[in-house]
C-alpha cells in the first residue's frame, strides 16, 4: 500500500527503489525511467472490461463471416479467478449470422504505455481441445501498425495460463488494440473447411498485461530463417515474409508469434542493388549482389534474402496480330476472357505466381505437371486458324505438351469419356530455348495428340473451356496466350 | 548517491530473504558463514582452463567402466576448444550437435581430482546455464574415494543441475548409500521473476560437518543435514540391505565436476526445438573454508 502511495509522487529516484525492492538486487536501475505519457494500465478484463471501449468487444466485418450475433457474452457462472469470464460461443458453419468469432478490444482512452510490460496474458478453457485460430494484440481498426498474433493456440478443457510474447515493447508507447483473437468452427475430423466442423465454447478471464521476466532466446526471424538466394532481374520487387519472432516461455515451450512489419528495421547491404522499405519491399535498382537482413529490438534476425540482380528482365515480344483477330486468355496487349484462373487445376506441388516488369506481366509455372487455364464459361474459337503462347524456358530439360479442351454443346465441363467433350494435344517440346522467349504458334488442326484426361485428339472448338500445360516437373515463363485467325 | 541506497536495499533484501526462507527450518540451524578464500578460477586467461586446476574426463563413459556415464548420456565428452575452453573471461562449456566417435553430441566435462580437492567449506559458481530440451549441466562434488569405495557410497553432493527444457528451475541433491539415483535427497528452486538460460546466477553451497546449505544467488533454499536424510529417504533407506544405508558421507574431501550432458535418463533426449550449439558460461568458481 505504501508502494503504491509513493509511485503516484511520480518520483524518479522512489520509482527506482521500488523497482530494487520488487525485482530483488539482480537488476540495475534503468536510466530511462521518464514519466508516461500516457496510462501504464495493465489489465485489460479481471471481471470486467477494464478502460475499454463502450462497445468493449469490436467485432471483425460481419462480411468476412464474423457473427456479431451470438459468439460473445461476460457471464458470472464460470470464471478463473473472481466472479466472471468471458465466453464466446464459437458457431457452427451454417449459422446464418456468421461462423466466425473475432474481434478486438480497444483502449477508450488515446491508448496505453505498455512498454514495461513483456507479455500478453489470458487464461482460458474450452468445452473441448480445439485451438484458437489467432490471439494477439495491436489491432485498433485504424493503422494496425504494431499487430502481434500467435496462430493456432491449442486450447484445454482446463484452466490454463497463455502467453503471448511481445517482440518489442518499446513501440507500444500509446497502443489502443489491446487484445484480439479469432475462433473459427473446431475442424474435428481434421478433414478441411467443407462444413462438417461444429461449433464449441470457449471462456477467457484475467487478460493483462505483465512483465514476466521469464521470456529468455528471442529470435526474430525473416524467411522463417532461411537464407535464400533469388536470382533475378532489375526492376523486379520482393515483400520480405513472413516475419516471426519467437520467445521461449517459462515452461521451456517455445512461442512463435507474427508480428507485424514496423516491429523490424530491414538492411540492404547494397542499396545501389536492392532497395527496402520500412515495410520490407525490396526493389531491384541495379545489376549486382545485395542481401537484405533485418533486425528487432537490435537484435539480428535469422534469415536473409540474397539479390542477384543481372540486367533487366527482357519481356515476351509485344504480340503484332490485330486485336480484331484475337481471342485473347492472357495478354498485356489485348482484352482478354473475363475471369482467368492461371490455376484452375494443377498438379500440387506446383508454384505459380505472376511477375512484372515495365507494366508487362507473365506467368512463372515451376515444378509444372500440368496445369489449366480457365475463364468464365467457354468461348468459341471456331472461326480462329491458330492458338498462340510465348514461353521462355527457365530448366533445361522440360517438355510441354499443350492441351485445349472443349466442353461440347452442353458447355459443362463434366469430362471427356463419355460426354460431349472433347481434347487434343500439341508437343511443343522441340521449339522450347532455355532462357530465351519463344514464339510458339500452333494451328488448331495440330492438336492431334490423345490427353491425359481421356481426350483423343482434334477437340471442338465451339466451347473451348480449358487451355492445358503438360510438363515433366519443369519451369517455364508464359506470356500471350491468344487464339487468332491468320 | 543511488548507489548507496541500492546496496542498502540489497542488504535489507539479503536479510529478508534469509528470513523469510528460513521459516521452516531449525531454528538451530548451523549456517556456514565462511569467508577464507582459498580457490578461486576467475577464467580470466584465454585458452584452454588452467591445467592445473582442472582435468579433462573424455569419451562416452566406457573407458571409465560407466557408458552412458551412468545415465545413458548421448554426448562424447572431448577437451576441443569446440567443446571447452576459456574466453572473455569465461569457461565456456559447449555442446555440439555432431557425428563423433559413435555419438550425436559433443560436450565437455571438467574436473579437479588429484588437483583441489577440500572437506567442508563453500563451493560456488557465477553460471549462465544453456536451454532446450535435452541439455543437462550441472555443477558438482563427488568424493575423492571413490577409486576404492564405489559410488554411491563415495558421496555426491549436487551443488546445481537443471534441465534446458525448464528454464526457471535448478536443483540440488545429494546421493549416498540408500539414499540416490531417483532416491536422492534433493530439493527444486525456481526463480520467479528470471530464467537461468538468460542472466548469469550464482549457485554454492556452504557445507559444514554436519549440515550442506544451498543457496542460488543470496538464497539459502535447502538445508540438508543427517537427520533430514533419516526423514526425506526413510523409504528407500529402510528398504536398503546395506549395512550404510542412510549414513552420512560427507566427512572427506570432495572435487569439483562442472559438465553439460546432453540427453540422458532424466532429461531424456533433446527433440527438433533444441537450438545446437549450447554454450554454458561460468564466470568463476571460487571455494571458502
Amino acid at each position: 500500500m505504501k508502494n503504491i502511495k509513493l509511485f503516484k509522487l511520480r518520483n524518479t529516484i522512489i520509482a527506482g527503489l521500488l523497482l530494487v525492492i520488487t525485482y530483488g538486487c539482480d537488476r540495475d536501475l534503468t536510466d530511462d525511467i521518464v514519466d508516461a505519457t500516457f496510462p501504464s494500465t495493465a489489465d485489460v478484463f479481471i471481471d470486467n472490461p477494464v478502460g475499454l471501449t463502450d462497445e468493449f468487444f469490436e467485432s471483425f466485418d460481419p462480411a468476412e463471416g464474423y457473427n456479431t450475433e451470438d459468439t460473445f457474452e461476460v457471464v458470472d457462472d464460470e470464471a478463473y479467478e473472481g466472479t466472471s469470464s468471458i465466453r464466446i460461443d464459437v458457431p457452427s458453419p451454417d449459422n446464418p449470422n456468421g461462423f466466425l468469432a473475432g474481434g478486438i478490444f480497444r483502449d477508450r482512452g488515446t491508448g496505453r504505455d505498455l512498454t514495461s510490460y513483456d507479455a500478453l496474458t489470458f487464461w482460458a478453457k474450452a468445452t473441448t481441445t480445439a485451438t484458437l485460430a489467432s490471439v494477439g494484440f495491436g489491432a485498433d481498426f485504424d493503422e494496425d501498425k504494431f499487430t502481434v498474433v500467435r496462430s493456432d493456440v491449442q486450447l484445454n478443457t482446463n484452466w490454463t495460463k497463455y502467453i503471448i510474447p511481445i517482440p518489442d515493447a518499446s513501440k507500444l508507447v500509446q497502443e489502443r488494440g489491446l487484445f484480439s483473437f479469432i475462433a473459427a468452427p473446431f475442424d474435428v475430423l481434421g478433414d478441411g473447411p467443407n462444413g462438417n466442423e461444429i461449433g464449441w465454447t470457449l471462456w477467457i478471464d484475467e487478460i493483462r498485461y505483465e512483465a514476466l521476466g521469464t521470456l529468455g532466446q528471442s529470435r526474430p526471424r525473416i524467411y522463417n530463417g532461411a537464407d535464400l538466394v533469388e536470382e533475378t532481374f532489375t526492376g523486379s520487387s520482393f515483400q520480405v515474409t513472413p516475419l516471426t519472432y519467437t520467445a521461449n516461455l517459462p515452461t521451456g515451450i517455445d512461442a512463435t508469434v507474427t508480428p507485424a512489419f514496423s516491429y523490424f528495421t530491414f538492411e540492404s547491404s547494397n542499396p545501389s542493388v536492392a532497395s527496402v522499405s520500412e515495410s520490407g519491399e525490396v526493389f531491384v535498382l541495379g545489376d549486382g549482389t545485395a542481401t537484405i537482413t533485418a533486425t528487432l529490438a537490435n537484435n539480428q534476425a535469422e534469415g536473409s534474402l540474397q539479390i542477384n540482380a543481372a540486367g533487366a528482365f527482357v519481356n515476351a515480344p509485344d504480340p503484332t496480330e490485330p486485336a480484331a483477330n484475337v481471342i485473347s486468355i492472357y495478354s498485356d496487349s489485348y482484352t482478354g476472357v473475363n475471369g482467368l484462373n492461371v490455376g484452375a487445376f494443377n498438379n500440387a506441388d506446383i508454384n505459380i505466381q505472376t511477375q512484372t516488369f515495365d507494366s508487362n506481366g507473365h506467368i512463372v509455372y515451376e515444378n509444372l505437371e500440368f496445369v489449366g487455364m480457365s475463364w468464365d464459361g467457354t468461348i468459341d474459337v471456331s472461326g480462329m486458324t491458330h492458338v498462340h503462347l510465348d514461353v521462355q524456358l527457365t530448366s533445361p530439360g522440360s517438355t510441354l505438351i499443350v492441351e485445349l479442351i472443349d466442353f461440347g454443346p452442353d458447355n459443362t465441363d463434366n469430362g471427356l469419356v463419355g460426354t460431349d467433350g472433347s481434347a487434343g494435344g500439341f508437343n511443343a517440346t522441340s521449339q522450347l530455348m532455355e532462357g530465351d522467349w519463344v514464339g510458339i504458334d500452333i494451328p488448331l488442326n495440330a492438336f492431334t495428340l490423345p490427353t491425359g484426361g481421356g481426350g483423343a485428339g482434334n477437340p471442338n472448338l465451339n466451347n473451348m473451356g480449358y487451355v492445358v500445360l503438360v510438363s515433366n516437373g519443369g519451369s517455364v515463363l508464359v506470356d500471350n496466350v491468344y487464339f487468332y485467325n491468320q | 548517491m543511488n548507489v548507496i541506497i541500492k546496496k542498502n536495499i540489497t542488504a535489507l533484501i539479503l536479510i529478508s530473504g534469509l528470513i523469510f526462507t528460513s521459516c521452516d527450518l531449525d531454528e538451530t540451524q548451523e549456517v556456514a558463514t565462511l569467508d577464507n578464500l582459498v580457490m578461486q578460477d576467475e577464467f580470466d586467461v584465454d585458452g584452454a582452463p588452467n591445467p592445473g586446476m582442472w582435468n579433462y574426463e573424455i569419451g562416452d563413459g566406457t573407458a571409465q567402466g560407466i557408458p552412458g556415464w551412468g545415465n545413458n548420456e548421448l554426448q562424447y565428452y572431448t577437451d576441443r576448444p569446440e567443446n571447452v575452453k576459456v574466453e572473455n573471461g569465461m569457461l565456456v562449456l559447449t555442446a555440439r550437435e555432431e557425428l563423433f566417435e559413435g555419438s550425436s553430441y559433443t560436450s565437455a566435462r571438467i574436473t579437479t581430482q588429484n588437483l583441489f580437492e577440500q572437506k567442508y567449506g563453500r563451493f560456488e559458481a557465477r553460471i549462465r546455464l544453456p536451454w532446450g530440451k535435452g541439455i543437462w549441466p550441472a555443477f558438482w562434488l563427488l568424493g575423492n574415494d571413490c577409486d576404492q569405495n564405489p559410488w554411491p557410497n563415495c558421496g555426491e553432493i549436487d551443488i546445481m543441475e537443471y534441465l534446458g527444457n525448464s528454464p526457471t528451475v535448478v536443483f540440488g541433491s545429494v546421493h549416498g548409500p540408500g539414499y540416490n539415483g531417483g532416491d536422492s535427497v534433493s530439493k527444486e528452486y525456481g526463480i520467479e521473476d528470471g530464467r537461468f538460460d538468460t542472466d548469469f546466477h550464482v549457485f554454492g553451497i556452504e557445507w559444514s560437518p554436519n549440515r550442506i546449505n544451498y543457496y542460488v544467488d543470496d538464497e539459502l533454499y535447502q538445508s540438508i543435514t543427517p537427520e533430514s536424510i533419516a526423514e526425506d529417504a526413510q523409504e528407500s533407506i529402510e528398504d536398503s540391505e546395506l549395512s550404510n544405508a542412510g549414513d552420512w558421507v560427507f566427512n572427506r574431501p570432495f572435487y569439483i565436476i562442472i559438465n553439460m550432458a546432453v540427453g540422458g535418463d532424466l532429461p531424456g533426449p533433446p527433440n527438433a526445438q533444441t537450438v545446437f550449439p549450447q554454450t554454458m558460461l561460468v564466470d568463476y568458481v571460487r571455494v571458502y573454508n
